[in-house]
């Protein structure tokens, strides 16, 4: 591995002839081994250059490997000696047509023609425009039966479908299909203007403005040579935790409402509110959008608006407090919370799962950690982790988290934060360059990958958010809970449909 | 005469009452809750509405909402209001009753299972299933009535001085009696731990999710059944916390509107204070009034002969 594979940094960049290109059997092997020793994949892409297709590999372990080769037409599939490709292949199988042989389950990811014209892998015909035109995995026998779930919802949620195959009230399987809300992202990042680049980036997932726009921002940075001054770090950071404490805020109201304990329910509701209403005082747009630009952020923060923050954290501090300990000491809640949709550490570890929903199952990788970048090289973040799996653990990792974010906060508002406001302008790309930014939003990892070629124009721009992680999560852990149990357990991984989608 | 004429204010105050139920869910959760007479705004606005009717369904889906609001309000006609008289009573009309509940019940599924939909088939096992469990707990509570009483009749416990009898019978024992019911108009009426009538997720929902074809006039029809039926289970137990007769009928009305109102606030902050059971462990919660039942039994056997 070592030898083979070039060690990178989060968020550096590096020309492109550095990478080693070596042949595909050797990644093949090499990338196998490495996540069989419990290493994980950050991306595994396919990419066209100059007329020929090649794969891009960024692996991690506590540091970050990379290398290329080129893509054959096709070839013995990893995901059967190592899982956490399984979703890469198959997007690659989408995206370009070539086929892992002996995939274990080869199925459309998002429902999208290659790239190439060539012959479908999965043999669909897009010009029927259901993602759901597809036979689902099926269970037969007397006793079962089929729930079919959306795509269209009750409530104001994203599309997605969802199969059942049930006996009685327990789920034997559950199928998800999603690819309702793909609007072509990676393509539209094919050499945007300067000043779209951002805001594409921030509405890949609205709810994760800030970890997408951050990992935008720090491959432009690299890739321009630009660095931002400290204070837009700690801005960042701000922003970050911010976006953090909103989402699982409202998360932990919405587990609370769907186990039917309005309390806490109703008072979560009202405090997202209140932590949404301090990333609009940061940049007048509540879920932070238009704060993160290449080179640093678009709003400062005066001394005024840091005391305004200080005092509106140390109000809303005792809130969160009680009401937290209102949710977690109803017994009737840990009742429903515990032993819930457990996902083993082993299973977990063979998905990949990122971010609360991985560290509630023991695995204790955070970006923010393992890779730190903006301010988070200043701040200890303590490794955390449940051993339990289930949406009790989950709960408790937000609950954790909301509390570690509200202390960050705290800490870096204390001092003075100067910054000089970016204004959106030109930049040029490096050349012939490769950058992979990795952040931890509030779902887990998120990671942007751009190749520039030779005029410095964006040649693939590759985004994962840490849904196209988790989503097989939640479908492992629905296996063998009660099905009325679905939408606790969708709402303790709480994950993003378009995130996914792209 | 008078009878009837309760009858008919029971059917028109059973909205306001549940909307007791939503406001003091509200208050609990730091709001302020929709108006008083939410029910009869919503009642309104069905019945202002056209139905929409699935190709896939037939007559039954139809009959299903006529059916749950007619045995409703049938039941509401056996029923001693305050302890008058009611409109028809005999012998053994207990019986009639628990099992117009089951027809109308038996109508609900019956649609439900028409619209071949895969929620509402969950929803109709899940709400086929509990009820059983409650159809023992009732026929225990029967029986220690009967013998009490030696009656079979609701007129019998629950008007005049009857009430008043039963806790000069058995008093402590009837306190078991209380709680099992408050337990029973839980389940049926779909309310927390057992049922979450305010979620929007269909697969955790039994009322609901079978209900969720209907609309306009028929959707207002179920409304109105299902108010009628939980001013049903409240009254009576609010007769039996409150047996007293003061000798006018005014303060008698007004003491029994009271209290009624109480069982929905007590319906209110139950919901507010625990969450719902997980599924699999509704059985054990709607046993527990049947346990509750049968040790009352036990215990007039005992001591009461």
């Amino acid at each position: 591995m070592k030898n083979a594979f070039i060690e990178i940094k989060n968020g550096a960049a590096i020309p492109r002839d550095e990478i080693p290109h070596l042949p595909f059997n050797r990644v093949r092997d090499l990338a196998v081994s490495h996540v069989k020793n419990g290493g994980k994949v950050v991306q595994f892409f396919g990419y066209e250059d100059q007329g020929t297709m090649k794969f891009m590999t960024v692996l991690r372990d506590d540091k970050l490997w990379a290398a290329g080769c080129d893509a054959p037409d096709s070839y013995p599939s990893m995901s059967c000696e190592a899982e956490p490709f399984h979703l890469f292949e198959r997007e690659i199988a989408e995206q370009f047509g070539i086929r892992p042989e002996g995939h274990p389950w080869l199925k459309m990811v998002r429902y999208q023609p290659n790239e190439r014209d060539l012959p479908d892998v999965f043999g669909n015909d897009y010009s029927e425009d259901i993602p759901g035109n597809y036979p689902y995995y099926q269970v037969q026998g007397d006793d079962i039966h089929e729930v079919a779930v959306g795509p269209v919802h009750a409530g104001v949620i994203e599309p997605g479908h969802f199969r059942f195959n049930c006996i009685g009230e327990r789920v034997l399987h559950l199928e998800i299909q999603l690819g309702y809300q793909h609007r072509g992202v990676e393509a539209l990042l094919k050499n945007p203007a300067p000043k779209r680049l951002p805001i594409i980036c921030e509405n890949i997932a609205g709810d994760t403005t800030i970890g997408h726009g951050l990992c935008m921002a720090q491959a432009v940075e690299a890739l321009t040579g630009v660095t931002p001054d400290k204070g837009a770090k700690v801005i960042r950071v701000i922003a970050l935790e911010l976006e953090r404490l909103a989402n699982h805020i409202g998360d932990l109201g919405a587990l609370s409402g769907d186990v039917a304990f309005l309390p806490p329910a109703n008072y979560f509701g009202r405090l997202r509110g209140d932590f949404l209403n301090l990333s609009l005082l940061l940049c007048g747009n509540r879920f932070g959008k238009g704060l993160v630009r290449p080179g640093g952020v678009s709003f400062a923060l005066d001394d005024e608006m840091r005391k305004i923050l200080t005092d509106r954290l140390a109000e809303l501090r005792p809130q969160v407090e009680h009401v937290l300990e209102l949710l977690f000491s109803a017994s009737t809640v840990r009742a429903r919370f515990e032993h819930c949709g457990a996902v083993s550490r082993e299973d977990a570890d063979h998905l990949g799962l990122v971010g609360p929903a991985g560290r509630g199952c023991g695995l204790p990788y955070d970006v923010r950690r393992v890779f730190p970048t903006e301010a988070y090289t200043d701040i200890g973040i303590p490794e955390n982790s449940k051993t339990t799996g289930d949406v009790d653990a989950r709960a408790k990792m937000r609950y954790d988290e909301v509390i570690q974010s509200m202390e960050i906060i705290q800490s870096l508002i204390t001092r003075p934060i100067e910054t000089k406001p970016v204004m959106p302008g030109n930049y040029r790309l490096a050349p012939s360059s490769f950058v992979v930014t990795l952040n931890e939003a509030w779902r887990g990892e998120v990671s942007h990958c751009l190749l520039t070629d030779d005029a410095g124009q964006i040649q693939r721009y590759k985004v994962k958010d840490p849904s196209f992680h988790n989503w097989n999560g939640l479908a492992m852990a629905l296996r063998d809970t009660g099905i009325s149990d679905f939408p606790l357990n969708n709402k303790s991984f709480n994950l993003s449909y378009c995130g996914f989608d792209l | 005469m008078e009878s009837i004429l309760l009858w008919l204010a029971a059917i028109l105050i059973a909205p306001f009452f549940s909307a007791l139920i939503l406001k003091v869910k509200a208050f609990f959760g730091g709001k302020k809750g929709p108006p008083l007479l939410i029910n009869y705004y919503t009642l309104i606005k069905l019945f202002k509405k056209g139905s929409v009717y699935s190709n896939s369904t037939t007559f039954v889906f139809k009959l299903g909402p006529i059916v749950s609001c007619c045995t409703a309000l049938t039941v509401l006609l056996f029923l001693p209001i305050a302890g008058f008289d009611p409109v028809f009573s005999f012998k053994g009309d207990v019986i009639l009753v628990l099992y117009l509940l089951g027809l109308g019940r038996f109508f609900t599924i019956a649609a439900a299972m028409d619209t071949a939909s895969p929620f509402e088939g969950m929803g109709a096992a899940r709400e086929a299933y509990f009820p059983i469990l409650c159809e023992a707990a009732m026929f225990m509570i029967l029986i220690f009535f009967y013998r009490i009483t030696g009656m079979v009749q609701l007129s019998a416990f629950f008007a005049g001085a009857g009430t008043a009898g039963l806790w000069q019978a058995a008093g402590a024992p009837l306190i078991f009696i209380v709680i099992a019911l408050f337990i029973i108009l839980l389940t049926e009426n779909s309310r927390v731990p057992v049922d979450d009538p305010a979620t929007h997720l269909e697969l955790t929902m039994i009322h609901e999710v079978m209900v969720l074809d209907h609309s306009g006039p028929d959707f207002a029809l179920i409304e109105l059944g299902s108010f009628c039926k939980l001013f049903f289970y409240s009254a009576i137990i609010s007769r039996l916390a409150f047996p007293f007769d003061t000798g006018i009928a005014g303060y008698n009305l007004g003491i029994f509107a009271l209290v009624t109102g109480c069982v929905y606030l007590v319906v209110g902050v139950t919901e507010s204070v625990i969450a719902r059971y997980r599924m699999d462990k509704v059985p054990q919660f709607v046993l527990t009034s049947f346990a509750l039942a049968f040790f009352a039994t036990i215990i007039t056997m005992e001591f009461i002969k």
